[in-house]
């Protein structure tokens, strides 16, 4: 998995690429976890290269939201079919604003 | 803070471990590893052993030092798990004497009994290999879930009408055109159809992980392979049915769960599982080792003095329910889908084999039930029974209740499936099953009664009204299986006709049938697509088919949307008129005068309960007690005799006026009409019934 992260004055994208899996998910949360203590207001996910989502990717964008971006705004952008559809079907889109 | 006791003391092959917590017992996760904690009483050894997913050779057998042993608990937290991508299952040394109850054999590798997830069978259908030892594997979830606020809807029982479904069935032929057919995640979709019908409890059937290949065969004569399909037969009690998950195969099946109960509470609409604790997936003597039997044989089973299973669930084996380790394992699962899924309530199958004791006997006062009544977090969760047993223990109206449980009400599918068909005999226990069977529930109220006139065992209502026998050739045991006891009538014709009068009278028959349903007291339950007149094709006992004969035919709601439409309304002519649902039986007369519930026949006040296909039913529903703008009466007419004959009226008070809500004699949408819509009768004193159909009044200023 490839994976690219940007902040700026509290607005941070997320690129990913790849499949985000146990294999990697902790990584990055790693990553993300250097964020915590910033006052972010959107969070988006560039997810059109993301080719698979497993359940250690999913826990990572709900880590994202509980304890980066409690009040923040959330966008996933462009995501594969796939990848939507897990979303979808394990109840993320919620928080989740899905834009095409 | 993070305990200072979690650093590694052990290491084997490379992987680090220290003895763990004997509870909670299973997998849990915990800093820097996982805590697992087995139970065996009779087991000398055990080994932990550890599988990356879906690989056939364990990356690690980890023999528990006799240190980790804790009473009869094995227990250790290994470090540095990959948990996610992690299979795991127990090996258990011990006595091999199956005359003394053990059967232990230390090469199977076992499922742990409180597995959350297991995997093995994530893709529905997908034929197993056999070869491979280790068939279901558990797995280590992560038990958080954004329920963004929601809790178990706590409706009061006499609120509820439920909706018993298949999670495969529901959603699995084409017609459903959903998404991904057949899965939790489909169920979703068809929320708005749910709520549109008007139910607010959705009873799926078992979704607790079993084999669908178990038994599985292929049919000779249609070379169709036979399934375990309906899934009374679990191979584990705390994890999901992983291949009714959309999401199955990425192991998620625990999160597409939650977020279907998560959606449908948002709709107002209950869950209730039906839990199988009477047996277990492994049979008989001759059944595979998967988990119980090579754990603790001894413990789990109730066996013969000689060690043979006994076999009261016609299953081949009997849970050990009222082992005290076998108990707390049946109260830590249901707390567990309570606290972590959000259930509303269980349906207990074959719920009376909970009720024998360690020799198979009826006990008085079962351990199991007394605590699953009174435990505090099931607190507010209702408890239905399945009152009986295949070893022919039959409690319907005397299972241990202590006030919380529930009962499938088998009288009522009787007597109302004999009324409908013309034995004028059942008339009086017909005024017994209306009141809802004070007969049976005396002290318990109308709510210890679950109505039903058709549930997954059985005829769907189309089939009731189309076939005088079953016909389960498709089931490959030369129609021997399934029950001879259908109270049916097809009408004139053995299954499809052409013919328009019948065809009427069918539609008629269903419509009678769903009339006394939604307005007796008690909780109505009826089976998903009798709402639009879903077929089995004369199968009672579609247990093995997945197929046409069990999916839910979603054209059948276009061609029959007006049965749909009299279902529907007659569901809300229920929620609007709380009189019919009142959780406590009356007597003498209430505030307008007359009793509550009055029985008449042709003449008012003049019921003849001997053997009568004529039966008048009078609720007088006071405004004061259930919050009406004025005093308020039904009068729900019922003719299933085969000649028309004419009702004369109660009176009611003079400035009240009888208007139609229904009449089954009549086509679509002239049956029922929708609240406000009602008609007036023209001659307030009687009203012709066409043979075999039904009629409700109101009476209302």
């Amino acid at each position: 998995m490839e994976y690219n992260i940007k902040e700026n004055q509290g607005e941070v994208e997320i690129e990913l690429a790849g499949s985000l899996d146990a294999t990697n998910a902790s990584k990055l949360l790693e990553e993300l976890k250097k964020l915590q203590d910033k006052d972010i207001k959107s969070i988006i996910f560039s997810v059109a290269d993301l080719e698979y989502i497993a359940s250690a990717g999913l826990r990572v964008i709900i880590f994202t939201k509980q304890k980066i971006g409690r009040d923040a705004s959330m966008k996933l952008i462009s995501p594969q079919d796939e990848v939507k559809d897990v979303i979808r079907m394990s109840g993320l889109d919620n928080f989740l604003e899905i834009e095409e | 803070m993070e305990r200072v006791d979690t650093y590694p003391t052990h290491e084997h092959q490379g992987i680090k471990f220290r003895r763990g917590q004997p509870l909670p017992f299973g997998a849990s996760i915990v800093p820097g590893g996982v805590n697992f904690s087995v139970f065996s009483k009779h087991a000398t050894d055990c080994v932990l052993v550890l599988f990356n997913r879906h690989e056939d050779e364990p990356f690690a057998e980890i023999p528990f030092p006799d240190e980790f042993r804790i009473g009869n608990v094995f227990t250790m937290i290994v470090f540095d798990l990959d948990y996610e991508n992690l299979e795991y299952g127990y090996k258990m040394d011990g006595p091999y004497e199956p005359e003394e109850g053990h059967r232990f054999d230390s090469q199977k590798i076992l499922l742990d009994p409180y597995a959350k997830a297991v995997s093995g069978r994530e893709i529905w259908g997908e034929l197993p290999d056999w070869n491979k030892p280790f068939q279901h594997r558990s797995r280590v979830i992560f038990d958080d879930f954004d329920w963004e606020g929601d809790k178990p809807l706590e409706k009061n029982m006499e609120d509820l009408i439920i909706y018993e479904a298949h999670v495969r069935s529901l959603t699995r032929h084409e017609s459903a055109e959903v998404k991904y057919p057949g899965t939790f995640a489909a169920i979703r979709e068809k929320i708005p159809y749910l709520k549109e019908l008007g139910i607010n409890c959705l009873e799926l059937l078992p979704v607790f992980e079993f084999d669908e290949f178990e038994n599985s065969r292929i049919n000779e004569d249609t070379g169709e392979r036979l399934y375990n399909y309906w899934g009374y037969s679990a191979v584990n009690f705390f994890a999901p049915k992983a291949g009714f998950a959309a999401t199955g195969q990425f192991g998620m099946e625990v999160d597409e769960l939650k977020n279907l109960v998560k959606e449908l509470h948002k709709n107002d609409i209950e869950v209730i599982l039906d839990v199988v604790f009477n047996h277990t997936a492994e049979g008989n003597e001759k059944g595979p080792y998967i988990s119980y039997r090579g754990v603790d044989n001894k413990t789990y089973y109730l066996l013969t003095p000689e060690g043979y299973y006994y076999n009261f669930s016609g299953c081949g084996n009997t849970l050990n329910c009222n082992n005290p380790v076998v108990r707390n394992m049946i109260l830590d699962c249901l707390r567990y889908w309570a606290s972590e899924y959000h259930i509303d309530g269980f349906r207990f199958d074959l719920a009376s084999i909970l009720a024998r004791d360690q020799e198979g006997r009826p006990m008085a006062n079962p351990p199991l039930l007394e605590t699953l009544a009174h435990d505090p977090i099931l607190g507010k969760c209702k408890l239905i029974a399945e009152a009986w047993d295949a070893g022919g223990l039959y409690q319907v109206g005397s299972f241990p209740d202590w006030g919380r449980w529930a009962e499938w009400n088998g009288e009522y599918r009787d007597d109302v499936r004999s009324f409908i068909k013309g034995e004028g005999e059942v008339v009086g226990s017909i005024t017994q099953r209306i009141q809802g069977s004070p007969d049976l529930y005396a002290q318990r109220g109308p709510t210890a009664s679950i109505n039903f006139v058709t549930c997954h065992d059985g005829f769907t209502l189309n089939d009731l009204v189309s076939y005088n026998d079953k016909h389960n050739e498709a089931n490959g045991e030369n129609n021997r299986d399934g029950t001879d006891n259908n109270n049916s009538w097809n009408c004139g014709v053995e299954g499809p006709t052409n013919d328009p009068a019948i065809k009427h009278l069918r539609k008629k028959q269903m419509k009678n049938a769903l009339t006394i349903l939604l307005l007796s007291r008690g909780v109505p339950m009826f089976l998903a697509g009798d709402e639009f007149a879903n077929t089995q094709y004369g199968n009672n006992n579609a247990y093995c088919q997945d197929n046409e004969i069990s999916w839910l035919d979603w054209n059948l709601l276009e061609e029959n949307k007006g049965l749909f439409r009299y279902c529907k309304n007659l569901l809300s002519f229920r929620k609007n008129h709380p009189v019919l649902t009142s959780d406590s039986f009356t007597s003498g007369t209430n505030a307008t005068g007359y009793p509550e519930i009055s029985f008449h026949g042709l003449e008012p006040w003049q019921a003849d309960f001997s053997c009568n296909l004529t039966l008048g039913v009078l609720f007088a529903a006071p405004a004061e007690k259930y919050q009406l703008s004025a005093d308020e009466f039904i009068y729900l007419a019922l003719n299933m005799h085969w000649e028309g004959h004419d009702f004369y009226l109660p009176e009611i008070p003079l400035d009240h006026n009888w208007q139609v809500v229904a009449n089954t004699e009549l086509a679509t949408p002239e049956d029922i009409w929708p609240a406000g819509e009602e008609k007036k009768l023209e001659n307030q004193d009687q009203i012709y019934l066409s043979p075999r159909s039904a009629v409700i009044l109101l009476g209302s200023k």
